[in-house]
């Protein structure tokens, strides 16, 4: 679990069945733990009104455990990326009462968020649950580009080449914690790249 | 007879100064020996003549070079001005607002004149007259939070209000002391000051935040805050840090006075009467050391300020590298002597 930290870095919980007309989940692979788990807590028929968005992690596993679950729409994408279209217009065409759900990893709980954001929806009316790679999308300051899935600090900004110091200081509208050049008042000072988000 | 405009850069050359008058109007922070956060909040009236506070929305001889150099980040990068859709109301409000306030102020130089919603506003020292309808976005070439703060000295925050928090969902932030408005777009209060260190754990941004939640309209409030920066440079915004950083480097014995500076932002809290937002203007004053030593009492006191400093403040203001530098030289400047208290010079 990620540790205590400052104010604007997003603090994730337990999914719980909110009472509502419609629940989307939105998880890539740990996160599907977090859905069955809750599963075992929500009441008879919940998954009746539900539909589960599951982007599998590399071993590919916990689809079926998803599945078992009956939701009333089960699909499975290869990426996030892949996504996104079929999310847009869920999102788009939604009625109130649809209670949104999101598990897994950051980089995953942030993007889902930044699209349901972007739909008018609260953040905090969103359940949450981390699970799995603390790896984090950063956004460069300086260039502006987005590198996902950084382990180390400091780390290279994938665009500008540039070293970066990742902050714990964090956006929900562009999902993603802030980079900034470490050794900018002095580019020959190179500190140790150590991995620390996993 | 109106100001004397500078002709003078924030880049590059450096060319910024202040006049002798300039000098002694400057926006000292600091009323003791020593410094801490507190929620050094104040009602923003109107000042002693000469002084920054003569008017609510201070025009200076740097305005000229100021808008220039604005129009010069701009044109670099235009992310540095945004606002949210639900913002433009506020926008207006702020254009209303500026236009009122530097009207009221410098009437040699700007002129409003209002026939319903067809307005009239002359800017002299930029050469603007223009026409527009009040509310319409199509009448003026850009939106009405742009046109007037390209027109207007310092940052400017709109913040929205509600859920009993303030959102950072508008700015024109150009000269700011390190902070990312594209970044921290759409945050609440406390999100955007989550990287301040010490202020959380005192319960300031709790007190700031119920004070400004209440502020009514036609009754500002203000504080002053203050950094280091090594140049007169306006754009030290993170985008740029890999430009201006290694600046901190180059400060030595020798050039100490002319190359630190002491940056003073002067900020105000306004209502918005219109959308109920509160604008957020952080007018930013710079001066070298140089300058401000001319003043005996604020040489002595910067000394023991900067001496003095709780190291988690001198980290996050930026100013390790030149520390023991710019201490060694002050100290020679402060005989020990007891410094009056208050702002002012002696």
């Amino acid at each position: 679990m990620a540790v205590k930290s400052i104010i604007s870095r997003p603090v994730y919980g337990t999914l719980s069945p909110q009472p509502g007309k419609h629940h989307l989940f939105i998880a890539d692979a740990e996160g599907a733990l977090a859905i069955a788990e809750m599963a075992r807590r929500a009441p008879p028929g919940f998954f009746d009104d539900a539909e589960i968005v599951f982007i599998p992690g590399p071993d590919g596993k916990h689809v079926a455990a998803l599945e078992a679950l009956k939701p009333e729409q089960f699909h499975q994408a290869p990426s996030f990326a892949s996504l996104l279209p079929r999310l847009r217009q869920t999102l788009a065409n939604a009625h109130m009462g649809l209670r949104l759900y999101l598990a897994g990893t950051e980089g995953l709980i942030g993007q889902a968020m930044q699209v349901a954001l972007e739909a008018g929806i609260d953040h905090t009316s969103m359940q949450t649950e981390h699970r799995g790679s603390l790896a984090r999308r950063m956004q460069c300051v300086h260039c502006k580009g987005i590198t996902e899935n950084v382990t180390t600090q400091p780390a290279t900004c994938a665009h500008c080449g540039l070293l970066l110091l990742v902050r714990d200081h964090y956006s929900r509208r562009i999902a993603a914690f802030q980079g900034v050049c470490i050794n900018a008042e002095d580019r020959s000072e190179v500190p140790p790249m150590e991995e620390i988000f996993r | 007879m109106g100001i004397t405009f500078r002709k003078e850069t924030f880049r590059d050359d450096f060319t910024f100064r202040n006049s002798p008058e300039h000098i002694r109007r400057f926006p000292f922070p600091f009323h003791e020996d020593a410094y801490m956060y507190a929620v050094n909040i104040e009602p923003h009236v109107v000042g002693p003549k000469g002084s920054v506070l003569e008017n609510l929305i201070d025009v200076d001889e740097h305005y000229v070079a100021e808008m220039q150099d604005r129009a010069l980040v701009l044109a670099e990068d235009p992310l540095r001005c945004q606002s949210l859709p639900h913002m433009t109301l506020a926008g207006w409000d702020l254009l209303e607002l500026l236009m009122e306030q530097q009207a009221l102020g410098y009437p040699e130089h700007f002129t409003l004149t209002r026939d319903g919603d067809r307005w009239r506003w002359i800017n002299r020292p930029l050469g603007i007259d223009d026409t527009f309808t009040f509310g319409d976005t199509s009448t003026l070439p850009y939106g009405p939070m742009e046109y007037i703060t390209r027109q207007s000295q310092g940052d400017f925050c709109i913040l929205d209000q509600r859920d009993g928090n303030l959102w950072m969902d508008a700015g024109m932030v150009t000269t700011q002391a390190d902070w990312s408005l594209d970044f921290d777009i759409g945050m609440n209060f406390f999100e955007w000051h989550a990287p301040v260190p010490l202020a959380h754990e005192k319960g300031i941004f709790v007190r700031a935040l119920k004070f400004l939640t209440n502020i009514q309209q036609g009754k500002p409030a203000r504080r002053l805050n203050w950094t280091m920066t090594i140049n007169p440079r306006l754009d030290t915004s993170p985008e740029n840090y890999h430009k201006w950083g290694p600046d901190r480097a180059t400060v030595t014995p020798e050039n100490v006075g002319d190359k630190v500076h002491l940056r003073v932002e002067l900020q105000s809290f306004w209502r918005l009467p219109r959308s109920n937002g509160i604008v957020f203007p952080i007018r930013c004053y710079l001066i070298k050391m140089d300058e401000l030593v001319t003043q005996p009492k604020w040489a002595r006191r910067l000394h023991r300020v900067i001496r003095d400093l709780p190291e988690e403040l001198a980290t996050y203001k930026g100013l390790t590298r030149f520390r023991p530098t710019l201490v060694e030289w002050l100290s020679k400047l402060d005989d020990g002597s007891v410094t009056s208290s208050g702002f002012g010079p002696d």
